[in-house]
């Protein structure tokens, strides 16, 4: 299977090559035959990719571990879902996933664009070829997931146990989705700016990619800091480490552009900006991939010998020229079509938003590359860690918070005092009196502060639009309350969608919050001695060491240490943390051993307990204790806004005469109500 | 003034609060990554760098790690084949923490020749990558 996998990936460089070829000069001649072919070549290029997937898989499958890859990444006694995950937890299979998944959502936006966009078609099916044909070089020429040993090992080295994880199955794949979908975005601006047809066509024909690769991108940043928070043993989960920042890149980029192109639909205006942005996101998502798999960044001096660090640059560097170069030959063309009329508007608050959350991404590259900056400039190189990323961020943060119970309130254009007034009175009451009892529980951290305050304010926010606009179809359609929810959210899909995902949003600032409040300590323990910590909410909670015992896994042997812990005097229960050494079939332990840390979840902490080792071999452990407030938020808050994203993407809510429609006439509605009162 | 001045006065506002809030926060918190040679090098030219917090990046000295768990200190060497420091550190390593793995300490070297490390970070090519066998 794995000569048929190389081979299908020989034919998809050169169909690659042939589609990008077609695509090009189908849409400068509009020849309906090449035309034709480039989409078919989307196609083809999908079946082979999936040809060469399979040929991976079943090499991992049956053990083939004369392929490289499958001994370095998998071994005989790894559970059957960890060796398909095995697939994208090594370089070279990761890339080659790329490949793959890129060439499906090519082919799927080939099949599933509206007839209306067709003179976008040829060109996009040029764009994500070209960049098919990039991942295939890579996996090619610099890391070959099907090259073969010159002899047969009789086990693998086993996956790295981290990566034996649930977590761990789903979280790259996710956030790869995300990354890899927003070519699909970008190969529509290209498109846009070759035909010159830069309307909104091209934005409503990406709307649902981007907000899919948007929704993919959240989903697989929460589960990484799930997968960092309950296998890696330090107690958090965010670190701003060079591989979480380059998640957050093209996130905070997309976020920018999905608001931006509202700009644009409503009003014709930031049409240069959302070129630059779309730009920008698809650059960020390669140059995540690229610092996620080649190490570059913590391993700078690595850089010039990989091959696949080479072959990025060169892309990124490509890339960036063209792109720049058609924006700037599109330069007139872009012009907005509007005047920015008050500087209390919509498009305002929107455009603070844009600059905020530009600049948040700008200053997360800075501190990033900032190490590999520093030696070329100064000779030694200098790194900046979380305090730096904590003291430029959380202020932005705070402002973007503001600014998400702030924008939807002010109406597009202008807004009037009296306007003004009647949309505040109440999240502003909301956010003075959560300050006020704040105040009164003597809440210590001043960030903290500022963001539960912030926090209540844009819940009051969407809490007032969705009661308004039930109150409004209770009133005058005589729906019941839970009717006109359900049709006021299925019928403005993309609004109140919207409001979810905000609320998503807020939730996640809560249990950042926590943070200010963590509370750790480390002690030594016999069996029968406790250690007594204090909560931020002022309780006590007690852990009870209760002894180390030992005993063996399908691929691990494991030493388990147990606490019982109470809290108040009341038992809430045993947390057992274990150290694995994981081994191969003959018993021969492969890589460090691991730590397994024992996580109590609830809505107000974590109970989170580590243990360290054994003193000399005897029932004395050492633990690492953490009370972490509020860290289900986080969870709860990626849940909110998934729950959002897929209200909003859900099919049928397109820009469809019924929608807008409707749309007019919940706004009389509101007209209506508002005349009344 | 015309509504967009307004904007983008006050957006080239925000853009210098960015710009300044990066700028302060190298400034602040900033610290050197030195290999040993390169620390050895800046302590002789400026004896007061005894006293600034750095980074160090170095492999460990195989054999000499000392664990004790009691007082949960660790006692090792670190070496870039030039020139080698002993470290010490108290508090919990990492799993991946053993003979021979690049490490990152940081902290500061004390006037005795000892470096006093806060944090210790132990890494392999990639945390991604399998640890090759020897």
């Amino acid at each position: 299977m794995t000569v048929l996998g190389q081979l299908a990936l020989w034919l998809a460089l050169l169909l690659g090559v042939w589609g990008a070829v077609v695509g090009w000069m189908g849409g400068q001649r509009g020849d309906p035959v090449l035309i034709r072919s480039a989409r078919r070549t989307t196609f083809a290029l999908a079946g082979l990719m999936s040809v060469a997937a399979l040929g991976l898989v079943v090499a991992l499958l049956k053990n083939d571990f004369n392929v490289s890859y499958v001994a370095s990444y998998s071994s005989r006694n790894l559970p059957t879902a960890y060796k398909l995950s095995a697939f994208y937890g090594g370089q070279a299979g990761s890339l080659l996933f790329w490949g793959l998944v890129l060439s499906l959502f090519a082919a799927a936006a080939q099949a599933l664009t509206p007839r209306r966009y067709a003179y976008l078609m040829p060109y996009v099916a040029a764009v994500t070829s070209v960049v098919t044909v990039f991942f295939v070089s890579v996996t090619l020429f610099a890391a070959n997931p099907f090259s073969r040993l010159d002899f047969v090992p009789l086990d693998g080295r086993g996956l790295n146990p981290q990566l034996q994880n649930p977590g761990m199955v789903i979280h790259p794949p996710m956030l790869y989705l995300g990354y890899i979908s927003i070519t699909i975005p970008f190969a529509f601006a290209v498109a846009a700016l070759l035909t010159r047809r830069l309307d909104v066509g091209w934005l409503h024909a990406i709307r649902k990619w981007t907000l899919l690769s948007w929704v993919f991108l959240s989903i697989g940043i929460t589960l990484g800091m799930w997968w960092a928070y309950v296998e890696l043993g330090w107690g958090g989960y965010w670190a701003w480490d060079p591989v979480e920042n380059a998640s957050f890149m093209p996130w905070l980029t997309m976020t920018a552009f999905l608001h931006s192109v509202m700009i644009q639909e409503k009003r014709g205006m930031l049409k240069r900006w959302n070129v630059i942005l779309v730009g920008l996101s698809f650059a960020l998502s390669i140059f995540g991939t690229f610092i996620t798999r080649s190490g570059v960044i913590s391993s700078v001096h690595s850089f010039a010998q990989s091959p696949v660090g080479n072959f990025f640059a060169w892309f990124l560097i490509i890339g960036g020229v063209f792109m720049g170069w058609l924006t700037w030959s599109r330069w007139d063309l872009l012009k907005s079509e509007a005047r920015l009329e008050s500087a209390l508007s919509r498009e305002a608050s929107f455009f603070f938003n844009n600059l905020l959350l530009v600049g948040m991404s700008f200053s997360v590259l800075w501190g990033t590359v900032f190490p590999m900056i520093s030696e070329l400039v100064r000779g030694s190189q200098v790194t900046v860690g979380p305090p730096f990323f904590n003291q430029v961020n959380i202020p932005i943060g705070l402002a973007l918070l503001g600014l998400t119970g702030i924008g939807p309130l002010i109406a597009w254009r202008k807004a009037s005092p009296g306007h003004l007034r009647r949309q505040f009175l109440v999240p502003v009451a909301v956010a003075l009196a959560t300050a006020g009892i704040l105040a009164a529980v003597r809440l210590s951290d001043v960030y903290a502060g500022m963001a539960l305050v912030l926090a209540a304010f844009t819940t009051a926010t969407i809490g007032q639009e969705f009661y308004r606009g039930i109150g409004a179809r209770h009133r005058l359609h005589g729906e019941n309350y839970a009717l006109a929810f359900a049709r006021l959210v299925g019928r403005n899909r993309r609004r109140y969608g919207g409001y979810i995902v905000h609320l998503g949003i807020v939730v996640y600032f809560v249990a950042f919050t926590g943070q200010a409040f963590k509370t750790e300590m480390e002690a030594s323990l016999k069996p029968g001695e406790s250690v007594v910590m204090r909560s931020p909410y002022g309780e006590e909670l007690t852990f009870t060491h209760l002894g180390v015992s030992q005993y063996e896994a399908l691929n691990r042997f494991v030493s388990a240490a147990s606490v019982e812990v109470t809290r108040n005097g009341r038992q809430i229960g045993v947390l057992t943390s274990e150290k694995r050494q994981h081994v191969d079939s003959f018993g021969r332990p492969t890589f460090e051993p691991s730590t397994e840390a024992a996580i109590r979840s609830d809505l107000r902490e974590d109970l989170y307990v580590v243990f360290a080792g054994s003193v000399d071999g005897t029932e004395e452990a050492v633990y690492k204790f953490t009370i972490n407030p509020l860290v289900m938020w986080v969870w709860l808050g990626g849940a909110i806004l998934t729950l959002g994203g897929v209200v909003t993407l859900w099919p049928g809510g397109g820009p469809s005469d019924r929608t807008l429609r409707r749309a007019m006439e919940g706004y009389q509605a509101h007209l209506v109500e508002e005349a009344a009162s | 003034m015309r509504a967009s001045h307004k904007v983008l006065f006050a957006g080239a506002l925000v853009v210098g609060t960015v710009g300044f809030l990066m700028a302060s926060g190298i400034k602040e918190t900033g610290v050197y990554f030195l290999t040993p040679t390169e620390l050895e090098a800046k302590i002789s030219a400026d004896p007061s760098f005894h006293d600034v917090g750095v980074k160090m990046g170095a492999k460990v000295v195989t054999g000499t790690i000392e664990r004790d768990v009691g007082t949960q200190t660790i006692r090792f060497q670190v070496t870039d084949g030039q020139v080698t420091y002993p470290v010490v550190y108290r508090g919990l390593a990492p799993d991946t923490f053993t003979d021979d793995v690049e490490v990152v300490v940081e902290g500061r070297l004390q006037t005795d020749g000892t470096f006093r490390a806060t944090t210790l970070l132990a890494k392999c090519g990639s945390r991604y990558e399998a640890v090759p066998k020897a």
